[in-house]
């Protein structure tokens, strides 16, 4: 499953595209940025309430496939920049992580 | 910014954008004056071999003609007359400075194929076709590919060019205190040398991780930072962390899986989470950490490269 595929079926909000046809290998999801550091895998989509410029800094370490942030929550204008910059798809859900987790699972996005 | 439209933004978009006219148009145009008569346009279309040309007065613009005007004109029997009399007047043009993108759009909109190029006076400066917009994206595809292919090359070749009994790279890095903005942006750029060298995304990724976590380090507990210095060696690399921050009261208990002694505020960012140590311990072949209350702390780091053929599966299986 793409980035695109999962954008369309969950009527995501792209915030940057970054590599947006990228496959994605499994999902992710916590606040805890040194968590996420430990855990998330390459490719991982990783869903979190928190959208400052460090997310970006996260995901580009990690070669994270996107970012999902949850509950409706924007990102400043520098964390759009930075993630345009490192290619970091950012996307957006008014849902709860829980409801997006939810979702993704569904879809078949596991998170071995 | 709208969802859909920045969905379909690709580098090939991107690039259409970038694109100016002027990079990418002709520049010797063939043209003709309205007081030329249709036989002579007829010879300029024989010798030059064209369909058509833009018809200028002085500097400027004002008609162009084209083949099906020479037709209708031998029709009529008016190869005596003026170009002036049979050009189409009120020529629509593109600016030489627009974007290659509304040269698509204009062609898509009126369904020409070619248009007459002039700067912001009108004075003609160039023609435009569809042919010659592919034929720039193709050209500025190929030189960003190319360039960045050369950088790669010669970077990653910097160890075999420059010979020594041992030769090292040494990058230094200052990292502010309490700068959450500025946090990640030291390890983003070792990550990034240890690719442009050659490293493969498994070591770089480790590496990466590690000096984003001693960096945050920094940030986080220390008000006047600190400096990072990264030693690349073609097998491994080295990292020193170092401050004259607060020092660490128990390194034992600082180790220990959840242990923070970040504030609130600071946790709430989603730091503090009193992991840092333990993912460089997981991500690092070894690591050292000195540190005295008061004085400061010192963290070294080693990675071994593996060799690009036999790269053994070992730290990566836990990332």
């Amino acid at each position: 499953m793409t980035i695109q595929e999962i954008v369309n079926k969950l009527g995501l909000q792209v915030i940057t595209p970054g590599d947006i046809e990228q496959e994605v290998t499994g999902g992710y999801a916590a606040d805890l940025l040194s968590c996420v550091m430990a855990k998330a895998k390459a490719g991982n989509v990783w869903v979190t309430l928190q959208a400052h410029p460090n997310v970006v800094a996260v995901a580009s370490l990690l070669n994270l496939a996107a970012v999902i942030i949850s509950e409706g929550i924007k990102p400043d204008l520098e964390t759009v920049e930075r993630a345009q910059e490192n290619r970091v798809t950012l996307l957006g859900s008014p849902q709860t992580t829980f409801a997006v987790v939810g979702e993704l699972s569904k879809l078949g996005v596991g998170g071995a | 910014m709208t969802d859909h439209t920045t969905v379909e933004v690709s580098k090939l978009q991107e690039l259409v954008y970038e694109l100016r006219i002027e990079d990418v148009m002709k520049r010797e145009v063939v043209t003709v004056t309205p007081q030329a008569s249709m036989r002579e346009f007829k010879e300029l279309l024989r010798l030059k071999r064209i369909s058509g040309a833009p018809v200028v007065e002085g500097d400027k613009l004002v008609g162009i003609i084209s083949l099906e005007d020479l037709i209708k004109a031998l029709e009529d029997g008016q190869m005596d007359n003026l170009v002036g009399s049979k050009m189409t007047s009120g020529v629509e043009t593109l600016f030489s400075d627009d974007s290659a993108v509304q040269a698509v759009n204009r062609m898509a909109r009126f369904g020409y194929g070619r248009f007459p190029v002039v700067d912001r006076s009108g004075k003609l400066v160039g023609i435009l076709t569809r042919g010659d917009i592919l034929r720039g994206l193709l050209r500025r595809l190929e030189v960003n590919y190319r360039e960045e292919e050369i950088q790669r090359y010669r970077a990653s070749h910097i160890f075999q060019d420059i010979v020594s009994d041992r030769t090292s790279l040494i990058l230094r890095y200052r990292v502010r205190g309490k700068d959450f903005r500025q946090g990640g942006a030291a390890s983003s750029k070792i990550k990034r040398a240890i690719e442009r060298l050659g490293g493969g995304p498994p070591i770089a990724r480790r590496v990466g991780v590690a000096a984003y976590e001693a960096e945050m380090n920094l940030v986080i507990h220390t008000d006047q930072g600190g400096e990072m210095e990264v030693e690349i060696q073609p097998d491994r690399v080295y990292i020193l962390a170092e401050d004259q921050g607060p020092g660490i009261s128990n390194i034992e208990q600082a180790l220990q899986p959840g242990f923070s002694t970040a504030p609130e505020w600071i946790r709430e960012m989603g730091f503090g989470a009193g992991m840092g140590l333990l993912n460089i311990k997981h991500c690092t072949d070894g690591m050292k950490l000195d540190s005295k209350l008061g004085v400061g702390t010192r963290l070294e780091m080693w990675f071994h490269i593996p060799p690009p053929e036999s790269a053994p599966k070992q730290k990566e299986d836990l990332l």
